[in-house]
């Protein structure tokens, strides 16, 4: 019969070292995951398997503000609105808001008795061009606040310089760092150019995250941010890594999923790609900020049967 | 002092490089166009016709391999070969074809015109026939040809030599090889040809020519299933029974009639060499 | 810093409750169930299809003189969707006379960049009506939605437009030459892409000024006749193109016709055979585009993910109803069983059901008869020994349909490794080194198309010259495109269609 190891295979459980080479971790065809992919946005979704999704997305968002603005109102207004999304009780809160560390504290106060987690970014966001030893401080700091969850960045110079045995001694120091909180490894996807590269990366994430731990597409801060097909690669990696070692790692999608439509797509990658068991929460992340509102105009609208008027949800952008 | 008597030369057909007689033992004899015996030439049979298909099949892949430069120079080399024998090609010619000097001097010149021709053709017909194709979407996507394998021919009678080489120059000059019947009526020329082939850069068994009867030979040509086309000069029931046999095995056949006029321009031609060649058509994603 | 790599220190540092998880879980399995059911989709577009077609003979739809009609059914449900005409031997040669009329009155002497706005006429107006023209291909031959409304269709209608743009510019077809359209073509078409393969043969025929005789599939022939409409709203001159319906016997009296010259047909070996016999004696010019057995050759270090997704489009596309599908794969020892794994995963998300349901990936099987021919098969391969994997995919309780379906163990002596199946059936063999591969790979009387998958580009072009087939593709498979020549090696055929290539074999040199 057939052999049961092979160069792929072998490759998940490869240690990662100085002669690694992308390609350990098996290649992906630019054209065919983009067709692949392609097909997913061709599912029609309707009625209640639409409403279901719509839900469950709201349930998987990371409400995200990230910008030097932010104050302690907006993070209040951001908590409010994450406990309780629209006045229609029926809709779930969403998983988490996302938050740079200094507000954590503000943040924690207002959540202390929610199920809604906090992330903060943290190791330098978005470049992650500090100290090794700046960015695990930061790390302890925004978990000492309160932090629930990490989002940290990879060292993209590292790993473009071909240092992958450092780029994932790295990470390690951060999982360390993070103690009992989640971590989400965002691999900034655009800076990492090709699906060969993202692939390579989210393997050398996963070999040294804990079950339950994420990889994550973008900071949203680079030119290019999460794409249906740079998350298939990544869905993929999971899926080979969790079927090679038991052990499963989240996904996470952040930036540019700005609709209903859209966060479906992503859904229907998911369920047709690692099944249901990632179809929640605990496994799956949308990192976004609008997108929430266009969730739920899409929900209201299933339920009414009526296009619904953006400047019905608060703190909607498109209020003309 | 007496006459020396002459050495008559046993004619052989050139088989996969080798000049043979046929397995049956079987002759027949030719004679000259004043009606006089020259000699028996081989009357090969159906399993003399598979020997040669499995020399001309064996030959295929090195032939085709070779660079279309290096096939091109190897047919100029015939050229070569053939002007320098000129003038015993013509007495050939003109001993066994009804056909006076001036007549056969100009099939042998117009068979080495020919010849050169094709030779050009080898490093080029490439770029004639096959495209880079644009398609719709982010693939390169190219069509490039590639010869069909072994070629049946039933030659000429009315021009034995440039009939029988110019139908196999085209169907060489691509990578194919070549089993040819000669023309029944008038086989020494090609008897002939074997020797000069022989002596050329031509790989044994690219070009192989049977001599023999046509009804005995056209049911095998049809129905061998790894000869993959045939050029034939034919009418009627032959190329009927060509055409009926090819169906068998999908094979193309092309037929010529008996009164074509080989020193047309028509016959050289890049469209010559397609009706051998299969056309593959690469897709490849432009990606990484 | 120091950090362990040591995998059995994964959960260092993390909280004792991921601790318990952490190696616990055996046998990881990932579960395709109902959490997240898709409702049903139907497309609801109106076919507008008629409750009855006539023959369309100089361009009008004309009664069968004998008066005979078939129900052509909804493989889906097996409903009456149509009658349609059975044309005799005298239809079809009114049809012959309608063309030769045509032909020599009005398309031979009409300038081509006139003759090219009628074929752009033509393009424009199926790209109008594609979703209409899409649902009746779905009802009437079974083929998913999704295929029909974003291939089948729109590939039509790029083959007319691609054409059309030749009329004016034959000139360039054959440098050194000039070219003449060959006068009335007779073409028969099969019934796994009805409109598409219509189009493929009308399209180049009538740019290069020939005029067509066409008989669509006995069981699919609702769309031509929708064509048939279409082509009255271009104003085509009538005649131009006629459309005869029916079966063999209405099949061989067009073949068989003395006025055609030229015949192109597409279908199965054994009756391009037949046909060939039949213009033995009158040596019509002919193009053969025939059967395929195509091997889909995967490499241990191909990008696996898009190469079982290949594999998977390679065999269930049109529910492997395709001349080129990828029947049989290849695939190298050492990364066999966990392609394998793979496949199976994918298979479990196939959905097989209603062809009108936008999410429907596999569709009904086109009759009864080639159920019962795929049935056979596949018995016959349970019986010689091969290994049997199907999903759990329930069936609709009507209609013809086939779960994918794929055999591991397959030996090259497998009768499902040697004939043409053309349905939804994978064959696995495996191989070891490259020339292997090549030899199991030409291993057949066929030489339509082939596939390879490898991320080495010298192994791909190497890969590319030694497999013989007409197609070769390389990281992908089944694309398709009018500037693209089509057509096979062996017993798959000769001819090409497609490109100037394609347009080449309609055509006269002088």
């Amino acid at each position: 019969m057939f052999r049961r190891t092979s160069a792929w295979e072998r490759s998940y459980i490869t240690v990662v070292s100085k002669h690694s080479k992308v390609e350990d971790f098996g290649t992906v065809d630019r054209v065919g995951i983009e067709e692949r992919v392609a097909k997913f946005t061709t599912r029609s979704i309707k009625k209640q398997s639409k409403l279901w999704g719509l839900n469950t997305a709201v349930s998987m968002v990371d409400l995200t503000t990230l910008e030097g603005k932010d104050t302690p109102g907006k993070v209040a207004s951001l908590c409010q609105k994450a406990r309780q999304p629209s006045d229609d009780s029926s809709i779930p809160p969403v998983a988490a808001i996302c938050i740079y560390p200094s507000l954590i504290k503000e943040a924690r106060k207002l959540l202390a008795d929610s199920p809604i987690k906090i992330a903060s970014v943290a190791t330098a966001f978005p470049s992650g061009q500090s100290s090794l030893k700046v960015r695990l401080q930061e790390v302890k700091y925004a978990v000492n606040a309160g932090a629930d969850e990490i989002d940290m960045v990879i060292n993209r110079g590292l790993f473009l310089a071909g240092e992958y045995d450092a780029v994932q001694d790295e990470i390690a120091a951060v999982v360390e760092a993070t103690g009992d909180a989640t971590l989400k490894v965002i691999l900034e996807v655009s800076e990492l150019e090709t699906y060969d590269n993202i692939r390579a990366a989210s393997f050398m994430a996963m070999q040294v995250l804990r079950p339950g731990d994420f990889i994550k597409t973008s900071t949203g801060k680079a030119s290019g941010s999460a794409t249906l097909a740079n998350t298939q690669v990544m869905l993929e990696a999971i899926r080979d890594f969790y079927l090679d070692t038991g052990i499963p790692i989240g996904m996470k999608p952040a930036g540019g999923i700005r609709t209903a439509k859209q966060a479906l797509h992503y859904l229907v990658a998911v369920k047709e790609t690692l099944g249901d068991a990632w179809l929640n929460s605990s496994r799956y992340r949308f990192g976004a900020s609008s997108l929430l509102n266009d969730l739920l105009r899409q929900i209201h609208k299933e339920k009414s049967g009526a296009y619904q008027a953006p400047y019905y949800f608060s703190e909607a952008a498109g209020s003309y | 002092m007496s006459e020396r008597i002459p050495v008559i030369k046993t004619p052989k057909v050139y088989v996969g490089g080798a000049f043979i007689r046929s397995e049956s033992g079987r002759t027949f004899p030719v004679y000259d166009s004043g009606g006089q015996f020259v000699a028996n030439v081989p009357q090969c049979t159906r399993k003399d016709l598979r020997n040669a298909v499995e020399a001309a099949a064996k030959a295929v892949p090195g032939w085709s391999r070779r660079t279309p430069y290096n096939r091109g120079q190897i047919i100029y080399r015939l050229a070569e070969m053939l002007e320098a024998r000129a003038d015993e090609m013509t007495g050939v010619l003109r001993q066994f074809a009804p056909a006076w000097t001036s007549a056969a001097e100009q099939e042998v010149a117009e068979t080495v015109d020919r010849l050169v021709h094709y030779a050009g053709w080898a490093d080029k017909y490439e770029q004639v026939l096959g495209s880079a194709n644009p398609v719709a979407a982010p693939f390169f996507n190219f069509t490039l040809t590639e010869p069909i394998g072994v070629v049946g021919i039933i030659a000429s009678d009315s021009a034995p030599l440039l009939g029988l080489l110019t139908q196999a120059a085209a169907a060489i000059v691509s990578g194919n090889t070549v089993v040819a019947l000669a023309s029944e009526s008038a086989p020494y020329p090609a008897i002939t040809l074997g020797e000069m082939l022989a002596t050329s850069d031509l790989p044994g068994g690219v070009v192989n020519i049977l001599t023999g009867y046509r009804k005995e030979l056209i049911p095998t040509f049809a129905t061998h299933a790894h000869i993959r086309g045939i050029d034939a000069v034919a009418t009627g029931d032959d190329a009927t029974a060509l055409r009926r046999g090819a169906a068998d095995s999908v094979k193309r056949v092309k037929v010529r009639q008996p009164d074509i006029n080989w020193s047309s321009e028509f016959n050289e031609s890049v469209y010559e060499i397609r009706n051998f060649i299969d056309f593959k058509t690469v897709w490849h994603p432009i990606g990484a | 810093m120091a950090v362990t790599l040591d995998p059995s220190d994964k959960d260092s540092g993390s909280k004792d409750e991921k601790k318990k998880h952490g190696h616990k879980l055996s046998v990881p399995e990932l579960i395709f169930g109902d959490l997240w059911e898709y409702d049903p989709a139907p497309e609801t577009a109106d076919p507008r299809i008629r409750s009855r077609y006539d023959l369309f003979i100089g361009g009008r739809f004309v009664a069968p003189q004998a008066g005979e009609y078939f129900a052509s059914i909804n493989p889906a449900t097996e409903e009456t969707v149509t009658e349609i005409a059975v044309a005799s031997a005298a239809d079809v040669d009114s049809a012959y006379v309608a063309a030769q009329m045509a032909y020599e009155t009005v398309w031979r002497t009409m300038p081509g960049r006139e003759r090219g706005k009628y074929v752009y006429r033509i393009a424009r107006l199926l790209q109008d009506r594609a979703r209409e023209f899409a649902v009746a291909e779905s009802i009437d031959g079974g083929k998913p939605i999704k295929e029909s409304r974003d291939f089948d269709v729109p590939m039509a209608a790029a083959h007319f437009f691609y054409h059309a743009g030749w009329a004016d510019k034959l000139a360039y077809v054959a440098p050194g030459r000039t070219v003449q359209p060959i006068g009335v073509v007779g073409q028969v078409i099969p019934w796994n892409f009805p409109l598409l393969m219509l189009a493929w043969k009308i399209a180049p025929a009538i740019a290069a000024g020939n005029c067509v005789v066409i008989k669509p599939a006995e069981t699919t022939s609702a769309t031509a006749m929708k064509f048939a409409e279409l082509l009255q709203e271009a104003g085509l001159p009538d005649g131009v193109v006629n459309i005869v319906t029916g079966g063999g016997e209405t099949g061989a009296a067009l073949t068989g016709h003395p006025a055609a010259r030229k015949i192109a047909f597409t279908g199965s070996t054994d009756v391009g055979k037949l046909i060939m016999r039949q213009l033995a004696e009158r040596g019509t010019r002919m193009t053969m585009e025939l059967g395929g057995k195509a091997a889909n050759v995967v490499f241990e270090d191909s990008p696996i993910d898009q190469a079982v997704e290949g594999v998977v489009h390679g065999i269930f596309f049109n529910q492997g109803h395709v001349c080129c599908a990828g029947s049989r794969l290849l695939v190298q020892e050492s990364i066999a069983e966990s392609f394998i794994n793979k496949l199976q995963q994918r298979m479990e998300t196939l959905r097989v059901g209603n062809p009108l349901d936008k999410n429907t990936d596999i569709g009904a099987i086109n009759s009864r008869e080639q159920l019962d021919r795929i049935c056979e098969l596949v018995e016959s391969g349970v019986a010689e020994g091969a290994k049997l994997y199907q999903p759990s995919c329930a069936l609709p309780s009507r209609g013809f349909f086939y779960r994918p379906t794929l055999f591991t163990e397959v030996t090259q002596s497998h009768r499902i490794a040697r004939e043409e199946i053309f349905g939804p059936v994978l064959s696995i063999l495996t191989f070891r080194t490259m020339d292997e591969a090549i030899e199991k790979a030409n291993n057949t009387m066929y030489g339509l198309s082939a596939g390879v998958w490898t991320d080495k580009g010298s192994r791909i072009l190497r890969m590319a010259a030694e497999l013989k087939a007409g197609v070769v593709w390389a990281n992908t498979f089944n694309k398709f495109d009018p500037a693209s020549p089509f057509g096979g090696y062996k017993e798959s055929g000769f001819g090409r269609e497609g490109g100037r290539q394609g347009l080449l074999d309609y055509v006269d040199l002088s």
